[in-house]
């Protein structure tokens, strides 16, 4: 039997997943409800701090992580057949996603 | 005495392209199961009704249907409690039906056989038995727990979506041997849990859990064989 | 041996167990979505200031309140659905079921508390 690929991305989702249900619904209170000490100047330390830039990278990535394996799961929960060409391009989704905070965060 | 309506699935493979329903009043006392039920069809109503049950107490998992949309022992669950309404029994779901509410269950004796389902050790004790603590049989007990009766499957849509997919008892079953301290067979196993169609084919939908008759949480013997096979994918190149 | 298979189409219609399902599973819609968004800020944030503060300002739009609204709620069930789950999908511990799911819900509200106040 051939062996699967899934650890790994079983092991992505499942850190995103937990870092989303630890501090998802507070990020998306403060964005939604509560932007007012979101400042330029305040969320720009964060982002041009080293560790900050970490905290930013693993929230966005992931995230998208967590939720295209979840999303590429659920198409196979509506019965419609999923090959290596969406495994491919969810995976590769949230993959460039990564990249492209990651690109930001050397910029800003 | 009550009545009460049961409706169940008719499909006779020789005479019907597809299952339709018939209905039957059923009287019905108390105590009276869904299976002392159907047996009152079969026995007064309508003799060509078809369905399996042995034991009447929950232990052979020959008796499992779909009660109203829920897998459901029939020997262990009431009438009284379906109720003023209608009762509906259907086959269990997401395996071929044979013949009205018995279904063909070999590719989950298929799996079952796969997943080498017996003790594997080639070092018996010479003399007397194995020793075996308490606290070590508590590891695999629950697991141990399982009649075979397919409510899990029946209860998961992975399975029906995919039947090449292991399935929540045989994994359980897995894993039962895997945690038994006098087994030394789990890298035998391993390719079984590793395969696409092994752990992996689960996404926690957790209902087989939640059906089962005898607690024996197959969701939670697949899912620590996600981590299982997680460690043996990454730390393979530490082997040896 | 002739034999009958019912088709699967609808299936998670068919019992309420599979309808809580879908819906943690929906959440990850909104996860996507919302990573996206921190994303395009973090790109507006790259280019200055005005460009920022009008990501910031477009945050209180009725069309922004809405999807963080029902975001809001499908994370929060994802989140308890994940603590619920998790004796589960832990490896063999020494603690009970339920202080597993508290404790998780505990670190849901912990963390939290320190994601409001420290930003």
């Amino acid at each position: 039997m051939k062996r699967s690929n899934k650890p790994i991305f079983w092991s992505l989702f499942g850190a995103g997943g937990m870092l989303s249900a630890l501090i998802g619904p507070a990020l998306i209170y403060k964005t939604g409800f509560s932007s007012q000490s979101l400042g330029y100047e305040r969320v720009l330390l964060l982002a041009q701090n080293g560790l900050g830039k970490l905290a930013i990278l693993a929230v966005i990535s992931l995230f998208l992580f967590h939720g295209c394996h979840r999303m590429y799961h659920s198409l196979h929960d509506f019965g419609i057949h999923v090959g290596p060409g969406l495994k491919a391009a969810f995976h590769g989704f949230a993959a460039a996603g990564t990249l492209a905070a990651a690109v930001l965060l050397i910029l800003v | 005495m009550n009545t009460i309506t049961i409706e169940c699935l008719r499909y006779h493979p020789e005479s019907d392209a597809e299952p339709r329903f018939q209905s039957w009043p059923v009287p019905f006392t108390d105590d009276m199961s869904v299976l002392q039920g159907l047996q009152y069809i079969k026995d007064h109503l309508d003799g060509s009704l078809t369905f399996r049950w042995s034991c009447r107490m929950a232990i052979c998992g020959s008796c499992g249907f779909v009660l109203n949309g829920v897998p459901k022992l029939g020997c262990e669950t009431f009438l009284r409690d379906y109720y003023p309404g209608t009762l509906r029994v259907e086959p269990l779901s997401h395996f071929p039906i044979v013949r009205d509410l018995a279904i063909d269950q070999s590719d989950f004796l298929k799996k079952l056989e796969s997943v080498k389902p017996y003790l594997i050790n080639p070092d018996v004790p010479k003399k007397g038995t194995f020793i075996q603590t308490p606290g070590q049989m508590d590891e695999y007990y629950q697991y141990s727990k399982c009649i075979n009766c397919l409510l899990c499957y029946a209860a998961c849509p992975q399975y029906g979506l995919n039947s090449a997919f292991t399935g929540p008892a045989a994994l359980a079953l897995l894993h039962r041997y895997n945690a038994d301290s006098r087994d030394a067979g789990k890298a035998e196993r391993m390719p079984v849990v590793n395969a696409e169609d092994g752990v992996w084919g689960c996404t926690l939908v957790g209902y087989c859990s939640e059906v089962c008759p005898k607690g024996v949480d197959p969701a939670r013997a697949v899912n620590q064989n996600k981590i299982e096979s997680t460690k043996d994918y990454f730390f393979r190149f530490f082997r040896k | 041996m002739k034999t009958y298979t019912r088709p699967m189409a609808g299936w998670w219609k068919r019992n309420p167990y599979y309808l809580w399902y879908m819906l943690r599973e929906a959440s990850c819609l909104f996860l996507t979505a919302y990573a996206l968004m921190l994303l395009w800020g973090l790109y507006r944030l790259q280019q200055g200031k005005i460009q920022y503060e009008q990501w910031r300002e477009s945050l209180a739009s009725p069309l922004s309140l809405a999807f963080h609204a029902i975001a809001l709620a499908l994370v929060l069930y994802h989140s308890w659905t994940w603590f619920k789950i998790m004796p589960k999908t832990l490896p063999r511990i020494p603690l009970p079921d339920w202080l597993v799911v508290t404790g998780g819900v505990s670190a849901v509200i912990v963390c939290s508390a320190l994601v409001l106040v420290l930003t």
